[in-house]
């Protein structure tokens, strides 16, 4: 069984609505987290994010000045000077198809509609910290590895240029501790 | 964690794109235990949910405030970007927000409001009623909840009301398949 130390865990949480941020903080708290940095808006967070350096960030999507979406394009610049490859929740009341598509195309890891729930975070956290992913950039586009499964078979025209070792598979941690490795 | 200096990337370079793959820098959290010694985190987060619940009426209480003031604001001054933006952020929130408050009702007529605001394709002909009705729906719900009687009631009028929106927005949409197929698609979050 595996545990996750949240007290080594730094988090920046950004969502317009204090009752949002006061319900992700007493999660997280509640987790073992005890580095929580709390933002009110896409513009504050990006400034935040660059100072604080979190290993984890949780956004809402729709905020003003600039929103959620725009934060992660921000923050997946491969050429900037902060972190790039921080995992980034997307926590948000939207819950349709296209934006979940929208959310990855932005370079989102996990996406998590609300209602929230203790669960569903844990879950999420649970994933970005055990199974990365690799990022992939191309001339559009920059960040996680937007294909969760292999498949070979495909040949469609988004499938990627470049031979048998199109995509590659980072194992997880979770398979390394079970193979003893 | 985030202290720790960067692991180096390795880089492998495809015709058309590169994978990059970075040392999980927070392989350093995991730790195997014992099944007997897991403690339950997501149990702790719930209890500490459950704690923070007294406050839940009081904060619905606010976010409905919030979405009549809005929009009052309309009735006042028309839908204008800053107002039409103001009520569905307002009416967003509650969507997202309600059930964890115990409101799934008000959450529901949140949800069906966000889809007029965002796919009627002028706000200004959409029937006055079925906007207020929305609103003094979420305000009713949000007042009422202590009665046990209400909670099928506010379903009730939850579901109406999103079957009358999905109506109007289907018929004003007829000649738009992009919002068409986006008032018709599922959404992601499991029914009631």
């Amino acid at each position: 069984m595996f545990h996750i130390d949240f007290n080594k865990l730094r988090f920046l949480v950004c969502d317009d609505n204090p009752h949002m941020r006061r319900i992700l903080r007493t999660l997280l708290h509640s987790f073992g987290a005890r580095e929580v940095y709390e933002s009110e808006d896409g513009a504050t967070a990006l400034e935040m994010y660059t100072h604080c350096v979190p290993d984890i960030v949780i956004t809402d999507w729709s905020m003003p000045i600039f929103d959620g979406l725009e934060l992660a394009q921000m923050i997946r610049q491969p050429e900037s000077k902060g972190n790039p490859y921080a995992p980034i929740i997307m926590l948000t009341g939207h819950s349709e198809k296209r934006r979940v598509t929208m959310a990855r195309d932005a370079g989102v890891t996990e996406f998590l509609a609300k209602p929230i729930s203790a669960k569903g975070l844990y879950q999420r956290i649970l994933n970005v910290v055990a199974h990365p992913r690799p990022f992939i950039k191309t001339k559009t586009y920059f960040g996680p590895d937007r294909r969760r499964n292999t498949n070979n078979a495909y040949i469609g025209p988004e499938r990627r240029v470049g031979g048998e070792m199109e995509v590659m598979q980072q194992p997880s941690l979770l398979d390394k501790a079970r193979a003893g490795i | 964690m985030a202290k720790e200096k960067p692991a180096a990337l390795q880089i492998e370079t495809f015709a058309d794109h590169h994978v990059i793959t970075q040392p999980n820098p927070l392989r350093n959290v995991l730790r195997r235990i014992a099944e007997k010694d897991l403690d339950d985190p997501v149990a702790r987060a719930e209890k500490a949910l459950a704690g923070l619940s007294g406050e839940f009426k009081n904060w619905m209480t606010v976010e409905s405030e919030r979405l009549a003031a809005a929009y009052a604001a309309i009735l006042k001054n028309g839908f204008t970007d800053l107002t039409s933006q103001e009520l569905f952020r307002a009416a967003h929130d509650i969507k997202g927000d309600a059930a964890t408050f115990g409101f799934p009702s008000a959450g529901a007529a949140a949800d069906s409001l966000c889809r007029i605001i965002e796919h009627a394709p002028n706000l200004g002909a959409v029937p006055p009623q079925l906007i207020a009705h929305h609103v003094n729906a979420i305000q009713a719900i949000a007042g009422e909840r202590t009665r046990l009687d209400t909670v099928t009631t506010a379903a009730e009028l939850s579901r109406k009301l999103r079957g009358i929106a999905d109506e109007y927005l289907m018929q004003v949409n007829r000649d738009r398949p992009e919002h068409l197929e986006a008032i018709l698609a599922p959404s992601l979050v499991p029914a009631d």
